[in-house]
């Protein structure tokens, strides 16, 4: 048992001492049929969290070739991810309201 | 006085109570407070002006040119079908059938669309394929179902013709007659019909006589959530999100039915979504719905009481309502309100040469 938790911190201090960049988490709403951000910049592996904060229903996608998804649609209060695994420009709309377009810059 | 107290206390309650109680789809509805003219409805009335493009700014001559193309036959193929023979000024600016008939007489998949207020709108079509007017006034011309005219043909019929060269000259100085210059004349025109006089516009700005109680009552059930459930989708000030909804229409549940939206945007929720109208004119533009199925106002709230037909796909937002008999003839009563006076329109003369 002693020797787990050795193990365990000793783990824990090379994570913590690590150089490697840890992937950030951006959260951008939906708010008065807009995204709160009309553009955001990130580093590839970064995750963008898209949260639903208007009294109706939303979706968020994207048709672009750097990152292609569909987060479906949902209601006020739920926020779903996308993690970015490539870089380039993301065009990242809701279906239903067209207005709605924010651009994702991944480097 | 400990009494009298109490009394005052549970009025403000009662207040209170009604005030937070007021649920609706955007941050200024829920602030609504229904008297006539009151401030926080003015978020209904419409621009005086709609917005133009930088390089099509309105003139009396570029509308008056488009005037003339919008009721000129022979834009299309056979030389008898104009713009407005579908967009019926004496018809709501549409053609009162189901959907449309096109070059020889071919019965067309969609209802024509309205003119009215579409300049206000950002997106154009009932598949929003095209963004602006000018992007817009070209494809019905040349697409072979519709006017089925030939670009080529239909300038060289203009640079031939002396009465619309003057026009042309006199509207776009020093440019060539193109099919760009074409929609910019008749997005011009179209950016005159407007909507934006009705009974519900007077109430709102303060016309006590405007509207009985009957409507007001209606448009507070239009507005909730937990009611009406239409200002989601038939938003402030046009009645319109210029958003795409499947709306479960029995038409959908055909072997290959019209997918509207999703052809543009191949997003799931898009199959058998079509764009919001405009619910202004509403009383002149019957039929309802892109297929025209719907005859009456009363057959369109019949349909969203029931919550649709097809049930697959339906848009997040629609739900099943719960309307007594007299809230839906509220609504439908409030939705008379949204007409206002009939422009009558004079018809340009055509240059034969």
């Amino acid at each position: 048992m002693k020797s787990i938790r050795v193990f365990l911190s000793a783990t824990l201090l090379i994570v913590t001492a690590s150089p490697l960049v840890i992937a950030e988490n951006f959260v951008v709403g939906q708010k008065d049929k807009a995204f709160t951000l009309e553009t955001l910049s990130i580093k590839v592996g970064d995750t963008v969290s898209f949260k639903n904060e208007d009294p109706f229903f939303h979706n968020v996608f994207s048709l672009s070739d750097a990152k292609l998804f569909d987060l479906g649609s949902y209601e006020q209060g739920v926020a779903r991810d996308v993690a970015f695994d490539a870089a380039g420009e993301v065009e990242v709309e809701c279906a239903v309201h067209p207005e709605m377009i924010m651009i994702i810059t991944v480097e | 006085m400990v009494v009298k107290n109490k009394i005052m206390l549970g009025g403000l309650l009662l207040v209170s109570c009604y005030a937070s109680a007021l649920q609706a789809s955007t941050a200024l509805d829920s602030k609504m407070v229904f008297k006539p003219g009151h401030a926080s409805l003015q978020h209904w009335l419409l621009p005086e002006a709609p917005a133009y493009p930088k390089n099509n700014k309105p003139t009396a001559k570029r509308v008056a040119l488009g005037k003339q193309l919008f009721f000129d036959p022979r834009l299309s193929g056979d030389s008898n079908m104009s713009c407005a023979t579908c967009h019926n000024p004496s018809l709501g600016w549409g053609d009162a059938l189901p959907t449309a008939r096109g070059a020889k007489s071919e019965m067309l998949a969609r209802a024509t669309p309205t003119v009215i207020n579409t300049a206000y709108n950002s997106i154009q079509m009932w598949d929003g394929r095209k963004k602006t007017l000018e992007d817009q006034a070209l494809g019905p011309i040349t697409a072979a179902q519709e006017m089925n005219m030939d670009l080529t043909l239909l300038l060289e019929f203009l640079n031939a013709s002396k009465g619309y060269q003057k026009a042309f000259k006199g509207a776009y100085s020093g440019e060539p007659i193109t099919g760009e210059l074409v929609a910019k004349a008749i997005a011009s025109y179209e950016r005159t019909v407007i909507s934006r006089n009705s009974k519900f516009d007077s109430w709102v700005q303060g016309d006590k006589k405007a509207m009985t109680k009957k409507q007001i009552k209606g448009f507070k059930l239009f507005v909730d959530p937990q009611k009406g459930n239409c200002s989601v989708c038939h938003s402030a000030p046009n009645f319109t999100d210029n958003g795409f909804h499947n709306i479960g229409l029995l038409s959908f549940g055909a072997d290959k039915p019209d997918m509207g939206r999703h052809s543009e945007k191949p997003i799931g929720l898009m199959k058998g979504a079509f764009k919001t109208p405009t619910l202004r004119e509403i009383t002149r533009t019957a039929p309802y719905f892109h297929d025209g199925s719907a005859k009456t106002l009363d057959a369109v709230m019949a349909h969203y009481i029931k919550g649709g037909e097809v049930k697959t796909n339906l848009s997040p937002n629609f739900k099943a309502l719960t309307l007594s008999q007299s809230e839906s003839e509220a609504i439908a009563d409030f939705l008379t309100t949204l007409e206002s006076p009939f422009s009558e329109i004079t018809l340009p003369e055509l240059p034969l040469e």
